[in-house]
């Protein structure tokens, strides 16, 4: 079958939905791959690179006419009337938003497959467009903030007089919000970042960030991967805690957003107000409606004390080159799982979640809304991990009577045996007693590493049963000279291999 | 001054010697010392023992004396100088069981030497002491070549399971106290074979029904085992020397087996007994969802962009000889300013320290292999941990499944960490046959493959 990369026609588009290099990967599944003319020039892709990489370039009819066609943004009516019959459109569509869309590709005999509704299975992750989207805009949110932002993000101490670090909050530790995070302590700010699942603490720790936690008496369960909406409790000491933060810090990155609805309002103008002249804030969810009052979505807004809130909601476009390559990759993914033989024929197969998942429309029949997926990795386990750790069960530990009484019982017996023994068996004692409690004491503190040397140092020492054997070689009697002989020489090897190859462990531990 | 008096005295001297040698193996400093302490000693005992056989023996005794000890001495030095480390546990399983195996032939020389006492009551001991000796000699023995032959994969490592196995066992040790006491009362030559017979075949028994998992907690019991067999050859030839030596050993490697006992969670009286292999849980229904693949590209580039990385290795590094391209590649990230350490964990292996064997064979500093409790609270802060051939001492479910068979067991929290890679040859589950959600875990990547080769592969990419 035949895969066209078509030129995006939205405004201000600057993606396009496959480079070079998975124009590659495409061909290796068996695929004819046509690229638009110039679809790839401003994410800085040329048409001679794309044919390098076995594409073929044609014109925009030629583009359309192909059996798949690969887009990055949602079609006009236009472009949807110029899909080929029984071809397969993919793209994102946003399904849940645009209802009016859904049924106009319905209503052709297409098939419509939207990337932005792979569901958050772990399976499915190298196909979420939205992750590696959101990833980038996360990034670019921090570069944009910088841009505006006029002082250093990391403190100094320099011969002009010192400079204090730059403060970000990133409100929703997200994929976006991480990356944000990631970005931001990078570049030497002091980060800290809200979310409402507790959960994401370490992860947010782990790029960097400090997490603020809502302290309320709710716990945030997400079966479907993202964020729900929040109590109103919990609302409220949120809202205390960005009023706070706004006062203290120098740039707020905003990320939250919540599927099929509009995004929560995080940052209110009387918070804008308190913030610090110079203040900027990128709010990544100003399409869905913003986190933050007052900003517009697509623009740069500076309010009367001079704060810059920004409303970009290209951000992933304005890394055009990387989000192509990413977005290119995950239509490639999904491609893979379309094509089983691996042959260029692509195959729907509606039993499996994500294939049915992003299948939108197929052959006139509208197929939005698919069936809901519980992705979970592990279902079981959740709410065993939120009950707090449980003291297991100790063994039937000695009670220390017990303890006291085994002891006594042990000397009680000693004591015996040694009472009634004859000569030198109360010696003999004495000596395994006391050389018992040395070797206890003396191998007490051993290194971990040093294990397996110490054994094979006590392995050839053991060998020291040879001095029996040596003894017994002495007796005049063809017998026991012949059983003594073997034992001389099966323990000589023991004494001689054991020291020598704890030698050689041991010459190997070196030090830097 | 006799040959007798100087033999004694140089074996106190030799006791005091192997007594420092097991001291300065404890720590990196000294541990050189302790062997050449540990030399010493051997050498003064066998100096004496020497003089004392020369004294008393005919020229015969001292020629065939001569001739074991050169025979031996080659053979030993032989197979030291050959065996690859990741041949370690095989030879030191090996080596135990020739301390099992003399102490059986002294045990019986005692039995046909008999030495005629005054008292009834010393006849007795004796024969009791002959008994004991050859027992726990030969239980040592066949237990030694069981846990050899199933650490160099000649017989198969799965826990043999005989119905009602606790009773064998507990009936060979009833047999045995039994025929003590018999022994003691009439010392027939027949009686002293079958008690060997049954300690042989508990020895056997013993060690075949623990799984290959467990190898390090069983070669370090064994070394206990051989070390009581010497004390017992002790009592038996009325020698202090080997009763002290015998008993160093012995109650340093029931110290060692504790210590490992606790890092895997188990119970030390049921290790001392034998056959505690556990029942592996099989047909495991859950669904874990899928794993993600990486390739050696990727993962190189991961470790290029890096701050920190932390390598866990286990037994499959051991199996495909990976350590010297490890330790390469861990030179080269070092190089580029990546701060990379090991993170063993107690079991890793089938000996006890055997990665640490390994990674210093490979000329790893030893001061960036950490143990598992010093750097299990540094994964979070982790980009990269590589697990290269280690499986169920990284599984969450030890610490987060109760119901999973290694729960409680201590392990490497690798999946705290960024990103993990897992160098692995399938998906087949580990040694505990247990499957491990981490492979499942969203931050975890699977690279398939021999992970010498992959390693290289990673190498040459960076």
């Amino acid at each position: 079958m035949k895969i066209g990369i078509v030129t995006e026609s939205a405004a201000g588009e600057t993606r396009v939905s496959a480079t070079p290099a998975t124009v590659a990967q495409l061909l290796k599944l068996g695929y004819d791959v046509v690229v638009e003319s110039g679809a790839g020039a401003r994410a800085s892709f040329t048409d001679d690179a794309y044919a390098e990489a076995g594409a073929v370039v044609v014109g925009t009819d030629e583009a359309w006419a192909s059996d798949v066609v690969l887009k990055v943004n949602a079609p006009n009516d236009a472009e949807i009337a110029r899909v080929r019959e029984g071809a397969t459109l993919i793209s994102l569509l946003s399904p849940a938003l645009n209802p009016d869309l859904v049924d106009k590709l319905a209503a052709r005999p297409i098939t419509a497959l939207a990337m932005d509704a792979v569901p958050r299975i772990s399976r499915a992750q190298s196909m979420d467009v939205l992750s590696s989207m959101a990833n980038i805009a996360g990034y670019r949110a921090v570069v944009e903030a910088a841009h505006e932002f006029g002082r250093f993000f990391t403190g100094q101490v320099t011969a002009a007089g010192k400079v204090p670090p730059a403060k970000v909050l990133v409100a929703g530790a997200g994929v976006a919000g991480l990356a944000a995070i990631g970005a931001a302590s990078s570049l030497g700010a002091i980060v800290r970042a809200t979310d409402p699942r507790p959960e994401v603490a370490d992860q947010v720790k782990s790029i960097g960030g400090e997490y603020l936690a809502v302290e309320v008496e709710e716990q945030m369960e997400s079966s479907d991967g993202y964020a729900k909406a929040t109590s109103e409790a919990y609302d409220r000491r949120a809202a205390e805690i960005y009023s706070e933060q706004a006062k203290d810090v120098d740039i707020i990155i905003t990320t939250a957003l919540i599927p099929g609805r509009a995004a929560p309002r995080l940052i209110t103008a009387a918070d804008v107000a308190s913030m610090k002249p110079g203040s900027v804030i990128v709010d990544m969810a100003a399409a869905q409606g913003g986190n933050v009052e007052g900003s517009v979505p697509g623009e740069k807004v500076v309010t009367a004390n001079g704060v810059t809130i920004l409303g970009y909601t290209d951000l992933a476009g304005r890394l055009p080159t990387q989000a192509s390559q990413l977005y290119g990759t995950n239509l490639v993914n999904l491609l893979k799982l379309l094509t089983p033989g691996k042959d260029g024929q692509l195959v729907l197969d509606f039993d499996d979640v994500v294939q049915r998942a992003v299948t939108v429309a197929r052959d006139g029949e509208k197929l939005w809304p698919p069936p809901p997926v519980q992705v979970s990795a592990a279902p079981a386990a959740a709410p065993a991990a939120a009950v707090p750790a449980e003291p297991k069960p100790e063994k039937p530990a000695l009670t220390q009577q017990g303890k006291y009484a085994l002891v006594a019982l042990g000397v009680a017996a000693l004591f015996l045996v040694n009472a009634f023994a004859p000569a030198p068996l109360p010696q003999h004692f004495t000596v395994l007693t006391l050389a018992v409690v040395i070797g206890y004491y003396v191998i007490g503190k051993v290194h971990h590493a040093l294990h397996t040397p110490l054994m094979s140092v006590t392995n050839a020492i053991s060998g020291i049963i040879v001095v029996g054997a040596m003894l017994q070689l002495s007796v005049d009697d063809p017998v026991i000279r012949t059983l003594a002989f073997i034992a001389v020489l099966v323990a000589s090897i023991n004494v001689f291999g054991g020291f020598a190859v704890t030698r050689r462990m041991l010459s190997m531990f070196s030090k830097d | 001054m006799t040959a007798f008096s100087v033999a004694t005295a140089a074996y106190i001297v030799a006791a005091l010697l192997f007594i420092l040698s097991l001291a300065g193996l404890s720590k990196h400093e000294t541990a050189r010392q302790g062997v050449t302490y540990g030399i010493a000693g051997m050498v003064i005992a066998l100096v004496a023992t020497f003089i004392l056989v020369v004294d008393v023996s005919d020229t015969l005794g001292v020629v065939l004396l001569l001739a074991a000890m050169a025979i031996g001495a080659v053979i030993g030095l032989a197979r030291a100088s050959k065996v690859e480390m990741t041949g370690m546990p095989e030879l030191i399983a090996l080596l135990h069981s020739f301390v099992g195996l003399a102490a059986v032939l002294v045990g019986w020389n005692g039995y046909l030497q008999h030495p005629s006492y005054g008292l009834e009551s010393l006849e007795r001991i004796h024969s009791a002491e002959v008994f004991i000796g050859v027992f726990i000699g030969a239980v040592t023995f066949t237990g030694s070549i069981v846990a050899f032959l199933k650490l160099s994969a000649r017989i198969k490592s799965a826990p043999l399971m005989l119905p009602g196995k606790n009773w064998l066992n507990i009936g060979a040790l009833a047999a045995f106290v039994l025929l003590t006491i018999w022994f003691v009362i009439d010392p027939a030559l027949w009686l002293l074979i079958l008690v060997t017979i049954v300690a042989l075949a508990l020895g056997w028994h013993l060690v075949a029904s623990i799984g290959g998992g467990d190898m390090p907690v069983v070669v370090s019991m064994l070394n206990s085992y051989s070390g009581w067999a010497a004390a017992a050859s002790g009592f038996l030839l009325s020698n202090d020397l080997l009763i002290v030596t015998g008993a160093l050993v012995g109650s340093s490697g029931a110290y060692l087996s504790y210590i490992m006992c606790k890092a895997m969670n188990r119970s030390f009286i049921s290790v001392i007994a034998g056959g505690f292999g556990i029942e592996a849980a099989t047909g495991d229904d859950t669904d874990y969802g899928e794993h993600r693949e990486v390739n050696a590209e990727e993962t190189a580039e991961l470790l290029r962009n890096a701050s920190s990385v932390i390598i866990t290795p286990g037994y499959g590094m051991a199996v495909a000889q990976a350590q010297y391209p490890v330790a390469d590649l861990v030179r080269r990230l070092r190089e580029k300013g990546v701060e990379v350490r090991f993170g063993i964990h107690p079991v890793a292996g089938r000996l006890p320290g055997h990665m640490n064997v390994l990674l210093a064979e490979a000329k790893v500093p030893y001061d960036i292999v950490l143990e598992m409790d010093e750097i299990n609270d540094d994964f979070a802060e982790t980009s990269v941990v590589l697990v290269i051939g280690a499986n169920d001492t990284v599984n969450p479910a030890a610490s987060e499944d109760p119901s999973s068979p290694i729960a409680g067991m201590p392990v490497l929290h690798v999946w705290e960490a960024e990103n993990v890679v897992v160098f692995k040859r399938s998906m087949a589950a580990g040694y505990a046959g247990v499957q491990n959600p981490l492979f499942f875990r969203e931050n975890t990547q699977m690279l398939f493959g021999d992970a010498k080769e992959r390693v290289e592969d990673i190498i040459r990419a960076l």
